[in-house]
């Protein structure tokens, strides 16, 4: 793990943070938008926003599927583990996110067989080795984590294991991303792409947004990364071009990673889905096939789902969007913080809420 | 006991008080534990004490898996007690021990962590002198739980408390931070990275005794940062001395392999336990004497001043990050749940 260190050297940052002060900038408020929730972290975490210019506002995006989930999948993830027939198995941040009425940490202490994977393909030998449950996977995530959700399946049709099933509640990054760039009340002049989510789809699919005369730059999740990235991003400003550049060549390539895409599109169609704060976004949602539905808990093995309860006063939804900081939330740090939640923006580690409360500031 | 019966299993026998119960302290906890307190196998051990002042510590251990890199459940007992015990000032002398276990547990494995008890009293110059063995259902419990309770004599100089951080004090810490949970984290799951993760766990009483025989009381306080590790420690000692702590995050020990696990899973490592570390609060002006002293110790090597006690802070712990600015770090909410990307 030492190839983490150059990319955190307080040398080197202070040396990109003179380079972003150098670049000549229209006299205007720049909107910069982060996507991905681990931006959002590592900003924070590392102070950058300190060091940009005056001018320059980075904005935090929809990039964090805990986040995004609607509260009608968690509550039907938490019905699946009110099931005794089901063992609901997840990835840890889901946990303490608050439902309608519970949440699964709540479930779990009352019972249910609630189990927390560092790999989806550990649900397929759950459901292996205990034949005589249903075993339901949450689903969540971006197209990081899609080609493991896809290869759990085919893992469970290859191996036979009919008692497997997949809650799929995954969801694709550019439509949102298209959606806020035509947003005029945000106004954003610039978007850092996530790290990893690239990684998967390369560069092309964030052409339709640099088309609308807004640069894209793909950046790495390091401190050094990213402030290359909005240096980047500002070059672009300053140059008066809108294009898709790449920020992480040492990970991300431009074409991306086929063989991935090929294993999700096997898997998942794209269809519209409900998305925390934004509503329906056409064609941004991942649904399971036809031919692989023995595997879609919401076919093959359907639960009732008690009716969604929102929150009144959280505004995760408008932190989502880019619209509030979290500050601005009447919750925020008072009635919301990390040991009572109101919203998921407070639970997940790439949580924008979580990350102003947990890296918030000593004057 | 024979040894040949590697798949022998504790039965609820073993802890009915008969044959089998008798068989299994003669052939397993008397072999290894002897000592002149316990041998006598009274209902109570005989305690000679020459003080009025004794350190008394109690502490149950669940820890799954029960076999890590660096240690066991049963060393970890141990430790962890005599370290509780230690770092009140006083010296470790007499462990009680409590063993619940579950049916089917396999007698090998058990003997196992008998053995690696006894060989960490031995290190630590402590000895177990009474025990009990309770035998639960299958599926009451998951293999073996164990209790101690560890009682030290107070040193007549030394008077150290949580309460005890003044103004101006630096802070010390042993060792690098997070390695009890980062190992403990990749033994639960086969995480598949190169290089290993291991575990801290040991005793730090010998340690403890020589910074306390060379700088008195210009320590005030120690403590070893365990559960919610050295961020949630510190926010302890900082809420009961009513004191603010900066710590610079430069200077805070980590092991690269430690760091790794953490970047994967999305941990904070200095949120993780230590099971063989101690943060000290120490005067200053022999702030650094004390790291030369700990360094010289087998487990001190990266020992290192990471902080310092201010009164403009609001009694917060706040870190100096890398890049730049402070931040609050805060007690851990909640468990440290991973990740999903």
């Amino acid at each position: 793990m030492k190839h983490i260190e150059p990319y955190r050297r307080p040398g080197s940052l202070r040396a990109l943070a003179r380079r972003l002060h150098s670049i000549p900038l229209p006299d205007r408020p720049i909107n910069l938008m982060e996507v991905c929730g681990t931006h959002t972290m590592n900003v924070h975490r590392h102070g950058i926003r300190d060091l940009f210019p005056a001018n320059v506002r980075l904005i935090s995006g929809p990039g964090c599927p805990v986040c995004v989930t609607p509260r009608r999948g968690l509550d039907t993830a938490i019905a699946y583990a009110r099931d005794p027939n089901v063992i609901l198995a997840t990835f840890g941040d889901m946990i303490r996110v608050p439902g309608s009425t519970s949440s699964l940490q709540d479930e779990r202490a009352k019972g249910s067989d609630i189990r927390i994977l560092y790999s989806q393909l550990d649900a397929v030998e759950i459901a292996r080795q205990n034949p005589d449950k249903i075993v339901v996977l949450v689903g969540i995530g971006f197209e990081t984590t899609l080609p493991g959700n896809a290869m759990s399946v085919l893992k469970a049709k290859e191996s036979g294991v009919g008692n497997f099933k997949l809650l799929s509640l995954g969801k694709i990054i550019p439509p949102a991303m298209e959606l806020l760039a035509n947003d005029p009340e945000l106004n954003i002049h610039g978007f850092l792409a996530a790290a990893h989510v690239s990684t998967i789809i390369g560069l092309n699919p964030y052409e339709p947004i640099a088309a609308k005369g807004i640069p894209v730059v793909v950046a790495g999740f390091e401190p050094a990364d990213i402030l290359d990235g909005i240096a980047m991003l500002l070059q672009q400003v300053s140059d008066g071009r809108a294009e898709v550049e790449n920020e992480y060549k040492r990970v991300a390539r431009h074409d991306g990673n086929p063989r991935a895409r090929e294993i999700i599109g096997k898997v998942f169609e794209v269809a519209d889905s409900d998305w925390h704060g934004f509503g329906t976004i056409p064609m941004s949602g991942m649904k399971i096939r036809e031919e692989y539905s023995e595997f879609d808990a919401e076919i093959s093995y359907p639960v009732e789902v008690e009716p969604t309860r929102l929150i009144t006063g959280c505004r995760c939804g408008d932190v989502l969007k880019g619209l509030i900081e979290p500050p601005e939330c009447g919750l925020f740090g008072n009635v919301c913080t990390p040991s009572s939640p109101q919203g998921a923006c407070m639970v997940s580690s790439e949580g924008t809420c979580a990350a102003f409360y947990k890296y918030r500031r000593v004057e | 006991m024979n040894d040949k019966n590697q798949n022998d299993r504790i039965t609820l026998a073993h802890g009915h008080g008969g044959l089998a119960s008798h068989k299994l302290i003669r052939d397993a906890f008397l072999k290894f534990f002897s000592s002149p307190e316990l041998d006598p196998l009274d209902d109570a051990a005989i305690l000679e004490i020459p003080s009025d002042r004794v350190a008394l510590s109690t502490d149950t251990f669940v820890v799954q898996p029960i076999f890590f890199p660096g240690g066991d459940i049963g060393k970890l007992a141990i430790a962890g007690t005599v370290n509780d015990v230690a770092v009140m000032g006083a010296v470790p002398k007499f462990i009680s021990v409590g063993f619940v276990i579950e049916e089917g547990f396999l007698i090998s494995d058990l003997i196992k962590i008998i053995e690696s008890m006894a060989s960490e009293c031995k290190r630590a110059g402590v000895r177990i002198v009474t025990g009990d063995t309770k035998v639960v259902p299958k599926g009451a419990l998951d293999g073996i739980f164990i209790n101690t309770t560890g009682v030290g004599i107070l040193r007549d100089d030394i008077k150290l408390s949580g309460s005890n951080a003044k103004l101006g004090q630096s802070v010390i810490l042993t060792g690098p931070a997070g390695d009890h949970g980062a190992a403990i984290v990749c033994a639960r799951n086969d995480l598949g990275l190169s290089g290993d993760v291991t575990s801290d766990c040991a005793s730090m009483n010998d340690l403890i005794s020589e910074l306390l025989d060379a700088f008195g009381t210009r320590i005030t306080v120690m403590r070893d940062p365990t559960r919610g590790g050295v961020a949630t420690t510190l926010n302890e000692i900082a809420r009961s001395s009513a004191v603010g702590i900066e710590i610079d995050e430069t200077k805070v020990p980590i092991r690269n392999n430690t760091l790794a696990v953490c970047e994967i899973l999305g941990f904070d490592p200095l949120y993780l336990p230590n099971e063989g570390a101690v943060l000290i609060f120490i005067d200053s002006d022999v702030a650094d004497d004390a790291v030369k002293l700990i360094r010289k110790h087998p487990r001190g090597e990266f020992g290192a001043k990471i902080g310092e006690v201010r009164n403009d802070l609001g009694g917060k712990v706040v870190l100096k990050t890398a890049t730049s600015g402070r931040r609050i770090m805060d007690m851990l909410a909640g468990e440290m749940l991973p990740r999903i990307c």
